[in-house]
């Protein structure tokens, strides 16, 4: 099957403003400016399915359709801060296909009316930011950005910005505080970005890959891209697969294909052959999946995953062998989260402070039962208690954990306790 | 010399990004303009921002002191900055980190004893797929450096002694 978001694994030289002309780009651009109106580009993207790959996986077009038009201006803003461990699909997408990857914008942007878009990059992400401010200004010089957009009345400008390493703008409001110019602590929501966006104005925040799936769905229309994937799942991902499997990478494939197609005929199996013991779909904010028969065969769609207690996320698929104890894996999730953490609500910046002490002990081969009690106890207090999902994220691991894979917490404590003895 | 002064052309360039009456929008661009010299935004530089944007430089402080990639003191002239996150740890990055730093006899967190290059532990780089790696960030931005080896990582920070700038 021919590529729809990484192209240039088709079309190498698709970075190229004239490849990419010449293999359709920027016609569903034209298309939707001088042709249709913002509504019916909203109406297209509702019915294709397309559901936002950034991890909440809400349905886009609503989201656009959820703008106030009351209040003005409008703003589009990109979310490229891609910081969640485990995740690298967006990267590469701004790299490699950059010209889709803004032809999405402009496409959004004319959606919902917008003539200044953002894109927002980690500041890791230097020099992609480099990058594509060279990509808009060819788009600039080429008539697709800038005033009088196809001789017509429209007109766009697409801006990046820089962040400067906080996992927490991924956020959307943290995204948006960071944007101006603030510390990136989220807001309380309602009311939501398309109500009280950037500058408070009604804003779409979108991720890299949904917004590169666009052009295509405009060109090639919604029952194509709905006729891939499954009911629930419409279309294609990119699921960034890594850990310990021999061909890690990002692999774009229909939702539905099953963990073991994505570990065994896609990442060439697990290295030295062992045996899978838990996946985490959905990188480090993941629950732990135990990698049973059951779980290897489960399609991986929002709804199928769900089954198994966990969710499917922004499909960064960490594999874990039996070489490896849970205990390490959540002492390596939390100090992940203890570091992150913005500090705004005090269940998360105390509570991830606790759980961390209490691992460092577990995992010293100096925990008790009680410690491990105590550990699942402060993070079921962190759940349902602060403003963002970074709270209730941090606690995902620690739960299933400690509920999944109970031998792997309790080994180092009976060996312990028989010391004492 | 003021930052406007020193670079008039970038400092206007950075403004013009964001709506006139958002100007504070412009504090991280100029943050980092502020460190490519230095590494590191000094008190000068931390006034001078807070006149251009009018803010408090207590303001300044608290931003400078949220994100991880602006600093306020000076380090390495190189700042070598290894992912120990899960997917990165599960290739070998934790011991990677550990080789590395006995090879230049230094801790996590410190600075080689001619100030050319410190070693940070940092967080996930969205480059798990290519485990170990790390980013340098020096006088000319970020940049990336995947599948590395120790050896690799040895010959690089030769390369950067010997690249011929001047020390500080």
């Amino acid at each position: 099957m021919a590529y729809i978001l990484l192209r240039h694994r088709d079309i190498p030289d698709i970075s190229a403003i004239d490849v990419y002309k010449k293999n359709g780009g920027f016609e569903a651009f034209k298309q939707v400016v001088t042709r249709l109106k913002p509504d019916e580009v909203t109406a297209i993207i509702k019915d294709s399915g397309l559901r936002g790959r950034g991890g909440a996986g809400f349905p886009t077009g609503q989201k656009w359709s959820f703008m106030d038009r009351n209040n003005w201006p409008h703003y589009v803003v990109a979310n490229a801060d891609e910081s969640e461990p485990g995740t690298f699909k967006d990267r590469e997408i701004m790299e490699s296909n950059p010209f889709q990857f803004l032809e999405g914008v402009a496409i959004t942007a004319y959606a919902v009316s917008a003539h200044d878009a953002y894109i927002y990059l980690r500041g890791e992400f230097w020099q992609v930011a480099h990058y594509l401010d060279k990509k808009i200004t060819e788009m600039e010089n080429a008539g697709f950005l800038g005033d009088r957009l196809f001789g017509l009345d429209s007109s766009l400008n697409i801006h990046t910005h820089l962040g400067a390493g906080a996992y927490i703008c991924g956020e959307e409001t943290a995204l948006l505080e960071s944007m101006e110019g603030k510390r990136g602590q989220p807001r309380i929501r309602p009311p939501f970005p398309p109500a009280f966006g950037l500058y408070g104005k009604p804003t779409v925040v979108n991720n890299v890959e949904t917004l590169t799936n666009i052009p295509l769905i405009i060109s090639k229309g919604a029952a194509w891209y709905k006729s891939m994937g499954t009911q629930d799942s419409a279309g294609v991902k990119v699921f960034s697969l890594s850990g310990r499997v021999k061909k890690p990478g990002n692999y774009e494939l229909p939702f539905g294909k099953t963990f073991r197609q994505l570990i065994y005929d896609y990442g060439g199996g697990v290295i030295d052959d062992r045996p899978v013991k838990a996946i985490m779909a959905a990188g480090a904010s993941s629950s732990l999946i135990v990698a049973d028969k059951k779980a290897l065969d489960t399609p991986m769609d929002y709804a199928s995953v769900r089954t198994l207690g966990a969710d499917l996320g922004s499909a960064s698929v960490i594999v874990i062998d039996d070489t490896v104890n849970i205990d390490w894996v959540i002492k390596k999730t939390i100090h992940f989260f203890k570091h992150e953490s913005c500090g705004k609500c005090t269940p998360c910046r105390e509570g991830n402070y606790w759980m961390y002490h209490l691992i460092e002990r577990i995992c010293n081969g100096e925990g008790t039962k009680e410690d491990v009690a105590l550990l699942r106890n402060v993070a079921m207090q962190m759940q349902n208690k602060c403003l963002c999902a970074l709270g209730e994220f941090a606690t995902m691991a620690v739960v299933t954990g400690i509920e999944r894979f109970p031998a792997d917490f309790n080994s180092r404590i009976v060996q312990m306790e028989r010391q004492h003895d | 010399m003021s930052l406007a002064e020193k670079y008039p052309r970038e400092v206007k360039q950075i403004l013009t990004k964001y709506p006139p009456e958002q100007k504070r929008s412009a504090v991280m661009p100029l943050l980092y303009l502020a460190q490519t010299e230095e590494g590191f935004v000094n008190k000068e530089a931390m006034q001078d921002i807070a006149g251009l944007l009018e803010l408090t430089t207590t303001e300044l402080a608290s931003i400078i002191g949220f994100y991880t990639l602006y600093h306020d003191k000076k380090e390495g002239k190189y700042r070598i900055q290894v992912c120990t996150d899960l997917p990165c740890a599960l290739r070998g990055a934790d011991k990677f980190l550990e080789e590395l730093c006995n090879n230049l006899g230094i801790k996590v967190g410190e600075t080689t004893s001619e100030g050319l290059v410190t070693i940070e532990a940092v967080k996930c780089l969205a480059g798990c797929d290519k485990a170990p790696l790390f980013q340098i960030q020096g006088d000319d931005g970020l940049e990336y450096h995947e599948n590395m080896t120790v050896d690799k990582t040895l010959e690089l920070i030769n390369a950067l002694k010997n690249s011929g700038k001047e020390m500080k």
